[in-house]
């Protein structure tokens, strides 16, 4: 990402803006990884920092996971962390390695703000494994920042917007 | 396979045990007649788990649960007083209750709207003439209770059998696990706010055995343990031998519990050079607070044991780097639903609930570091009683000649299944 796109990001380009089409090619990048297991791009895809959480079905999409109990709550160590586990035949449940699709859509541009942009959109993620298929949807809402003129997740949570995680059990795979 | 279900013996046919061995049927794990007779020998009079007194902690607040196959309404009338009712309308059966939780003084069911004081009483007015003068004269237009409600040290419990055995007596030796748990604050503990509701495709008897289990964890877990060493530099070199062994322990009526010292931090009150010095001195009080009030013994329990418990039939409170309330029931005898929460002290600072959750996502739910790779294990090992025909039996052996088992023997699943057996035996009496 150039530093054409950082200036207009922080709005210093005569009120331009990262254009959603850029978000989104972006995102879709994001999700190409995931669905082909290059976890470890995936990972240089975050800002030294970040962090990643899945809240549980049900709290407030604003809930801290200070105060509640979560599905994932990631600091920028425990992510790398996630990464190195998934990267081993040692976690069990994604391996052999599950099959995935994550499909986005609905991506909307919620505020931009020193120098970041709120970005929300939906997903869908089909999970197929040992013939069970299962599918998680909700909605993403990633904080992006430019970082030595790259596009870096700030951070990413991931709400399933499903009334409890059955049948599919687990979120093993990186949502 | 229908199974012959002999009413007349002591013992059924799923378990095998013999000096030296102990072998359960996978077909116990397999077959819907072993489920419909499970609903009525065991979820119809075993005390079954339906919250804890923090998730009502006002009157009037109520919570909807699933237990035993039932959909029922925990609640606390204005009076204060528990309640617990079968959540379905006298008039028709629509669920008068549809939130997960909230606070109501009474009930209104939103199909004929008949309303309901929150102590169950029938509450809608009707014009003279629409119903018999003595309508409701014996009560049937009010909500139904559950037969049994009682509460310890905390913990609440249903029975649907009116004659069963007081909480009290069913629980046993379990009585004090329980009460070490209440003993971790002086303020109380509570549910944090959240549970993760998630389900396994395998017989619900696979995570009563794999909640207590501590022969898996070094191969399941391999990665957890990994995990270990690189965020907090343990398991195995930081924590020296406390002068304890791991133990299993028969605590009757089928409860049985794991108890060891514990190989990571505990918020309460074991501390790991990853909290740093601040957290050493945080620590430290706890640890002295606990002294104070319990005795430097039991201080000791309370701070640095590790405790995997089952309350028969498939109540898990598992006391480890965080504390875990878990129960769970089956759809089918190869599908569970299951609900965890985390329990916390009550008044707990924020930077060590903070860790406690952290320690809990670690290792625990469907999106931590070890619980999937048990979830995989469990639906493995399913998908392997397809073979049954041909391998029809677990070992379950393991320890069987020690006379103090370990946490990595087998005696406290013994326990359960020694449990099943006898109420699957005599499946319908009151026990």
């Amino acid at each position: 990402m150039s530093a054409a796109i950082e200036a207009k990001l922080s709005g210093k380009a005569g009120g331009a803006e990262l254009s959603r089409a850029e978000i989104e090619d972006f995102l879709y990048l994001e999700a190409h990884l995931l669905d082909e297991w290059r976890l470890d791009e995936w990972l240089a895809l975050f800002a030294n920092g970040a962090t990643y959480e899945v809240p549980t079905t049900g709290v407030a999409e604003d809930a801290d996971s200070a105060d509640s109990l979560f599905l994932i709550a990631d600091d920028y160590a425990r992510l790398q962390h996630r990464v190195k586990r998934l990267n081993k035949q040692g976690a069990h449940s994604e391996w052999p390695r599950s099959h995935t699709v994550r499909s986005l859509s609905n991506v909307r541009i919620l505020d931009r703000e020193n120098g970041e942009v709120a970005v929300r959109s939906v997903f869908i993620t089909y999970r197929s494994k040992a013939d069970v298929t299962n599918c998680y949807f909700g909605h993403h809402l990633h904080q992006l920042r430019i970082v030595d003129g790259d596009v870096r997740i700030a951070s990413k949570r991931s709400i399933l917007d499903m009334n409890s995680l059955r049948p599919q059990g687990r979120v093993s795979i990186i949502l | 396979m229908a199974t012959a279900l002999a009413k007349d013996v002591a013992s059924t046919q799923w378990v095998d045990e013999k000096p030296g061995s102990f072998r359960v049927s996978r077909s116990a794990f397999t077959d819907p007649d072993v489920l419909a007779r499970e609903r009525d020998a065991i979820f119809d009079h075993c005390w079954l788990y339906i919250g804890h007194e923090s998730e009502l902690g006002k009157p009037n607040d109520f919570v909807r649960r699933d237990v035993g196959g039932r959909d029922l309404i925990f609640n606390r009338d204005r009076k204060g007083e528990y309640r617990a009712f079968f959540n379905t309308c006298p008039h028709r059966g629509a669920s008068v209750v549809r939130d997960a939780a909230g606070s109501a003084i009474s009930f209104k069911c939103f199909y004929h709207g008949w309303s309901f004081n929150n102590n169950g009483t029938f509450a809608t007015r009707f014009a003279e003439g629409t119903y018999a003068d003595d309508f409701n004269s014996d009560g049937c237009a009010n909500l139904k209770p559950v037969p049994k409600l009682a509460g310890f040290a905390g913990f609440w419990f249903v029975n649907f059998d009116p004659s069963a055995v007081s909480l009290e007596d069913y629980l046993g030796d379990a009585k004090d696990f329980l009460l070490v748990v209440a003993d971790h604050s002086a303020n109380g503990m509570e549910i944090v706010d959240g549970v993760q509701e998630y389900s396994v495709k395998s017989n619900w008897k696979l995570l009563v055995e794999n909640s207590f289990d501590g022969y898996h964890a070094a191969e399941t877990h391999s990665t957890y343990m990994e995990y270990l060493v690189d965020a907090i530099g343990g398991p195995a070199d930081l924590f020296p031998a406390r002068g304890n062994v791991s133990r299993a322990y028969d605590l009757g009526n089928g409860h049985a519990v794991i108890e060891g010292p514990a190989p990571w931090g505990r918020p309460v009150a074991q501390w790991i050079p990853a909290w740093g010095e601040k957290g050493r001195e945080d620590i430290a009080a706890i640890y002295a607070e606990l002294v104070e009030r319990l005795g430097e013994e039991r201080a000791n329990r309370v701070a640095y044991g590790n405790r995997n418990l089952v309350i028969f039939p498939n109540l898990v409170i598992n006391d480890i780097m965080a504390i875990t309330v878990r129960t769970f029931y089956p759809e089918s005898p190869d599908f569970m639903k299951v609900n965890s929460w985390a329990l916390a002290p009550r008044g707990e600072s924020r930077v060590f609930r903070k860790r406690r959750l952290d320690s809990f996502l670690e290792f625990l739910g469907p999106g931590g570091f070890a619980t999937p790779d048990d979830v995989e294990a469990l639906e493995s090992c399913q998908r392997g009683y397809r073979n049954q025909a041909a391998v029809g039996w677990n070992d379950i052996s393991r320890g069987i000649l020690k006379e103090n088992p370990a946490a990595d023997d087998e005696s406290q699943m013994r326990t359960f299944w020694r449990e099943w057996d006898r109420r699957m035996a005599g499946a319908g009496e009151s026990a």
